[in-house]
């Protein structure tokens, strides 16, 4: 009884991993070396890793994080917050506007820097949270509305101009902290994956968020304030954006409001789809996002390193795309089922005779 | 095919995986005949109904239908269309952002283009010949539901229909409503339409059915004329077993010699769905809502449970004044309540059963002390034996259950929050007569245990064996209430009716 | 929520779609109203309107496409990735020798292509339309750039001269600064998309296929019921879509005379802002092209009185369009809820795989 319990929860993970599995195969045959990792010396001096295995950890972070806001977002409330490309720009608009507030960068600034962005960030999640839980407006609507304006109002933060700062810290924050041979923002996401996973392990988060995307009515009729858990998935989601924009703004040290995390709120409903998870909300698995956004970055590094010219990623990963969705979908799943039990109903067939 | 007879299917076979649905079963529709399809749960009732109507295939049987030579093959709802076999379902199949008219003519036009003049006309006299009230330009989702139902039935008879099939019509319409059901049914009787009638009210079975046909996990049990079958054989058969009166399940004089405390009194409760009332309940009384649909008799508990929006009153509990505006305010006083249409307002569908039960628990605990996976896995086995709840496994999602099963997990849902007050709207609606029983059984001892319970049931049977005080409702207004020798049929009925108290 | 026999008013109340539309509508007039009494300028002039819709087009004629597929309660964010596909490839065809109307041959087809593909995927193996379209808009334009990562400018002389054909209105034009007198200028692109939204009109209001997209959207469990081949139909929505997308990506190159990786950029989210803005519902069922007709005028119109209005700093055209969304959205959610519709039905694409629920 446990391990069958065990597996059903794995076959949600399946999809996922097979892909995860077979990037990896493909990269390893196709150069066995790909996954190497060698620890170089970097501008300053201090040992980093490097490779591709690196870069891959390193650039879905960003990714990483926003799946996992999107999956309770999504659960929550059945449907997709696509503006959080916007949002996490417009906090890294008010990071870097406090960063050159005037005087020497400190972490005390830094923290300043980082806790604005991330109330202005929740704020905005509040008000997306709002149009959706109060007004009862589908969330792709709702949230159209930033989509459509979040990029200016960033660009206005900081009064049309693509600022920079020049810190060490901030470089930190988007390379390496000195000494630490693994890329920061791996080190953050690590860090906000453990503060989700408390989260769940010490409330009753993930089983209310779930209950509230499955049926609201009945959540509430069993005392759960449904309204307040949907707004709270949304700020949530907020300073998830606000973290990625931070970390964003920190690997350039500036802000480019049409450029940063363009599109990336596409590739985070991808990463929660990947993983398994029911756009239409109710129970999710926010291991799956997150292996989803790792298959996502995997892919376009392969892709790179297959020399693909960037201009013709997307049409690759679409491909990839169309597959992985196919192979999951209810009626492929289906026929693949049927064929099972045929196979299987005529060997025992046999067997018998 | 034997003259008069308009549908026969014989020696019907449906197997799922796992489990033998229909096996051998036989069933026969004459000309003009309305004729009942009775059943517990998971009787094969509804799987035969989408085996006449091309929702499955079957594995083994024939169909014949009257006017066509040979065995005929149902593969689709449109081949079952084809045959003159028309079904109306208990969900509205209808789409509510059209109008009327267009729900009624829509996949039944011939051409590619839609003449609307032509249709509304149409419409229009048929709405007419059956009285309807319903215009053809209306949208449909301004229509109440029981409109709606008679807008589907409409569109069903229009044409060549052979054979309508009815699942479960009434569960939604107050009895007025069931009235010009009936009278609808009635007229299409006499022109010479078979009507299969699937329902659960024993009472409507008898008021308007011509045979029965009873079925028993997946069989045959047999087929019977109305006038030579009474009701408690007819349950007996559906239980297959003989039936210990159910007059025995008696409540000893509740209340016994000492006063009763007062657990919880209202004054003047009002909401957005109910008008000002008092209400009061003492420790382990088993009182009663009761009253024709549409009463506002959930209306009522609702407002007690603070499931609508609270708009008056002054309530007390255990003699101190509280304010209950919402489920979780009547929750931390102890109140429990199990709603009236479960799988809307019960179940977390895709939830596991162990999920479902925890819940109410664990929003008391409150959100920062989650119950732990032991203590929730041993809760779970604790209900599931207590209640003979059949499931393959605490994780199981609820969904997969019968309807009987899924009430028991909802129940034990409350039942673990220990409530000093529990309220059940129609507990047993949906059951097959062995739960109902049970669930009986169990209101009577947590009420000997010291629990306050609220019991509604559309069959006043029901009440008047486990309540000792019936509160009576009419349009909205609490007409009456009846204790000790009160408590007969004909004393509801006349309350009801106006009598008044 | 009865609306009885005892109705007073002797003409039917509004169906959800008709009042939309008329709030829609009446919003834009009151808007351009005010427009022409506090710039007036050049709203006064008919040719305002003309160069709005002469931008715009190519817009309209996807937010059609658009519009039909929310109406089946579903979604397709490729069609700009397309238009900009189409008007790549056309121009490349038609400078390497091809002629107009092979040009015009081949943007049909790539956009039947995609709406095929696409419309498949949906519709019989029942995969989210989002992620469907998603992957469909990033492999258009990842065509787009790996046919040509710089702009290329048209070289063909008879589609040049396509572009240049204006048809001219004298008597909405008007009198210029030196006495002559300026006909108003109307694009063949207009006209193309006018035609089409009177298409798409009858086929939504009269036709077979039109109703059942509605129906669809409605209750699709019920449309199945009602007969209605619910896999044909979805299919058959985002084909349309599809060569929508292809004509407009045809008509956006006679506007523009170029074709650019960026083309057309954001054009999936104006065209639903459109139709949103029109009174169409993302949950479906509820839908008019006229609506969205007067969306994508709305919109423009709002973008034409920012600059005129002298806020020059290029964040102010989308704050306010996303100022307009937003007051339009919660109109919308305050209209419907106060008619009892607000049990927000979602829909089938958001229902997760749950398109054929177990009977």
């Amino acid at each position: 009884m446990k391990k069958q319990k065990r597996l059903a929860g794995l076959t949600q993970l399946l999809v996922p991993l097979i892909a995860l599995l077979a990037l990896v195969l493909f990269n390893l045959i196709r150069d066995p070396g790909f996954f190497s990792v060698e620890m170089v010396a970097n501008n300053n001096g201090d040992p980093v890793l490097k490779g591709n295995l690196i870069s891959i950890l390193n650039g879905a972070s960003e990714l990483a994080i926003l799946a996992m806001g999107m999956t309770l977002v999504t659960a929550a409330s059945g449907g997709q917050d696509i503006s959080v490309g916007a949002l996490a720009t417009i906090s890294a608009s008010v990071f870097i506007k406090v960063l050159r507030g005037g005087g020497a960068i400190g972490v005390g600034t830094i923290l300043l820097g980082f806790l604005l962005s991330c109330l202005v960030a929740m704020a905005f999640g509040a008000f997306n949270g709002t149009l959706v839980s109060v007004f009862r407006i589908q969330p792709m609507i709702a949230t159209l509305i930033l989509y459509t304006c979040g990029r200016s109002v960033a660009y206005w933060i900081n009064g049309g101009a693509s600022p920079t700062v020049d810190s060490p810290i901030v470089t930190a924050l988007g390379g390496f902290i000195p000494g630490v041979p693994v890329p920061t923002p791996v080190l953050i996401v690590i860090a906000v994956g453990i503060l989700f996973a408390l989260a769940f392990r010490l409330t009753s988060l993930g089983l209310y968020m779930q209950t509230v995307g499955i049926n609201q009515g009945a959540a509430r009729l069993n005392g759960i304030n449904a309204v307040g858990m949907k707004l709270l998935a949304f700020i949530i989601l907020g300073a998830c954006c606000s973290v990625a924009g931070i970390i964003g703004a920190s690997r350039l040290s500036m802000v480019n409001h049409e450029q940063l995390l363009l599109d990336i709120e596409m590739d985070a409903i991808l990463a929660v789809a990947i993983g398994g998870n029911s756009l239409g909300g109710g129970k999710f698995r926010m291991t799956g996002s997150i292996i989803g956004a790792y298959v996502i970055q995997a892919l376009t590094t392969t892709l790179y390193a297959m020399k693909v010219p960037s201009t013709d990623i997307k049409a690759y990963k679409a491909l990839v795309i169309i597959l992985l969705v196919v192979i999951g979908s209810p009626v492929v799943k289906q026929k693949v089922s049927h064929l099972w039990a045929g196979i299987r109903a005529r060997r025992a067939g046999k067997e018998a005779a | 095919m034997e003259n008069g007879v308009v549908l026969a299917m014989r020696k019907i076979g449906k197997v799922f995986p796992g489990v033998r649905a229909l096996h051998d079963v036989d069933f026969t529709l004459r000309k003009g005949e309305i004729h009942a399809l009775m059943g517990e749960n998971g009787a094969g009732k509804s799987t035969l109904i989408k085996v006449l109507t091309g929702v499955y295939e079957k594995d083994a049987g024939e169909i014949y239908i009257d006017g066509e030579e040979g065995a005929i093959t149902i593969r689709s709802p449109q081949e079952a269309l084809s045959h003159g076999i028309s079904p109306v379902y208990q969900e509205i199949t209808l789409c509510p952002n059209l109008t009327v008219a267009e729900n009624m003519y829509i996949g039944r036009t011939p051409g590619a283009l839609v003449n609307w003049k032509q249709m509304e006309q149409k419409a229009g006299e048929l709405l007419r010949n059956l009285n309807i009230p319903a215009r053809p330009k209306q949208q449909l989702g301004s229509c109440s539901l029981a409109v709606q139902q008679m807008v589907a039935i409409a569109r069903a008879v229009d044409g060549d229909c052979k054979v309508l099939i009815l699942d479960e019509p009434t569960s939604s319409l107050d009895d007025k409503e069931v009235e010009m059901l009936f009278k609808l049914m009635r007229d299409l009787k006499a022109r010479g339409v078979g009507i299969i009638f699937v329902t659960h009210f024993l009472e409507q079975v008898y008021a308007v059915s011509d045979r029965i046909t009873v079925l028993r996990n997946g069989e045959l049990v047999g087929e019977y004329e109305v006038g030579k079958l009474p009701q408690v054989e007819l349950v007996a058969k559906m239980m297959g077993k003989e039936l210990e009166s159910l007059s025995v399940i008696k409540k000893d004089a509740q209340g016994g010699a000492r006063a009763p405390e007062t657990l919880y009194e209202a004054e003047g409760l009002s909401s957005s769905e109910s008008r000002p009332f008092d209400f009061h309940i003492a420790k382990g009384e088993v009182n009663g809502f009761t009253g024709l649909l549409g009463s506002g008799r959930s209306e009522s508990v609702r407002a007690i449970f603070g499931a609508d929006r609270v708009t008056g009153g002054r309530v007390k509990v255990n003699g101190k004044p509280v304010r209950i505006a919402k489920p979780y305010d009547a929750m931390k006083h102890g109140i429990g309540y199990l709603p009236e249409d479960r799988k809307r307002d019960g179940i977390i569908a895709d939830l596991s059963v162990r999920d479902n039960m925890i819940l109410a628990m664990q929003v008391m605990k409150g959100f920062f002390h989650p119950i732990s996976r032991a203590d929730a896995e041993k809760f779970a086995d604790e209900y599931i034996k207590a209640l003979e709840i059949k499931t393959a496994s605490q994780d199981t999602p609820v969904k997969s259950l019968s309807g009987g099963n899924q009430q028991k997990v909802i129940l034990a849902r409350w039942l673990l929050t220990h409530p000093q007050y529990l309220i059940l709207d129609e507990p047993t609606r949906g059951i097959d007569v062995g739960t109902k029983t049970e669930i009986q059984r169990l209101v009577l001892k947590l009420a000997e245990e010291g629990m306050s319970v609220t019991f509604i049931s559309s069959e006043i049977e029901e009440m008047l064996r486990t309540c000792s005080r019936l509160i009576v409702m009419r349009d909205r207004h609490i007409v009456g209430e009846l204790t000790g020798g009160e408590l007969t049929q004909e004393q509801v009925m006349h309350t009801i009716a106006g009598g008044g108290n | 929520m009865t609306t009885g026999t005892k109705n007073l008013r002797r003409r039917e109340p509004l169906t959800d779609t008709q009042l939309l539309v008329t709030i829609t509508v009446c919003i834009f007039f009151a808007m351009y109203a005010a427009a022409m009494l506090i710039w007036g300028g050049g709203f006064l002039r008919p040719q305002k309107v003309f160069d709005l819709l002469n931008d715009n087009a190519y817009l309209l004629i996807i937010a059609c496409g658009l519009t039909t597929v929310m109406i089946c309660g579903g979604i397709d964010i490729s069609v700009g990735g397309v238009t900009s596909l189409v008007a790549m490839s056309c121009v490349a065809h038609m400078n390497n020798g091809g002629s107009v109307f092979t040009g015009a041959l081949l943007a049909l087809g790539i956009g039947l292509a995609f709406g095929a593909v696409m419309g498949y995927l949906v519709a019989y193996l029942e995969i989210q339309p989002f992620i469907v379209s998603l992957a469909g808009m990033f492999f258009a334009r990842g065509m787009t750039t790996i046919i040509s990562v710089d702009p290329i400018k048209n070289a063909n002389e008879g589609f040049a001269g396509l572009m240049k054909t204006k048809i001219e209105i004298p008597w909405l034009g008007y009198t210029a600064r030196n006495g002559n007198l300026i006909p108003a200028r109307m694009e063949i692109g207009v006209v193309v998309a006018l035609v089409i939204m009177v298409i798409f009109l009858v086929l939504l209001r009269k036709t077979k296929l039109g109703r059942s997209f509605y129906a669809l959207g409605g209750n699709q469990q019920s449309a199945l019921m009602l007969g209605v081949n619910v896999r044909r139909t979805r299919f058959l929505a985002h084909l349309l879509s599809g060569l929508l997308a292809g004509i407009a990506g045809f008509v956006f190159l006679m506007h523009t005379g170029a074709g650019n990786a960026s083309n057309a950029a954001g054009a999936e989210m104006n065209a639903i802002a459109s139709s949103i803005i029109g009174g169409t519902l993302l949950s479906g069922g509820v839908g008019n092209v006229l609506g969205t007709f007067f969306g994508v005028m709305t919109l423009s119109t709002i973008k034409s009185i920012v600059v005129t209005s002298g806020l020059r700093d290029p964040w102010w055209q989308s704050i306010t369009t996303g100022a307009m969304l937003c007051f339009f959205i919660l109109l919308q959610s305050v209209v419907l809820s106060r008619r009892g519709r607000h049990k927000a039905h979602l829909p089938a694409w958001l229902r997760g795989g749950a398109g054929k629920q177990n009977a």
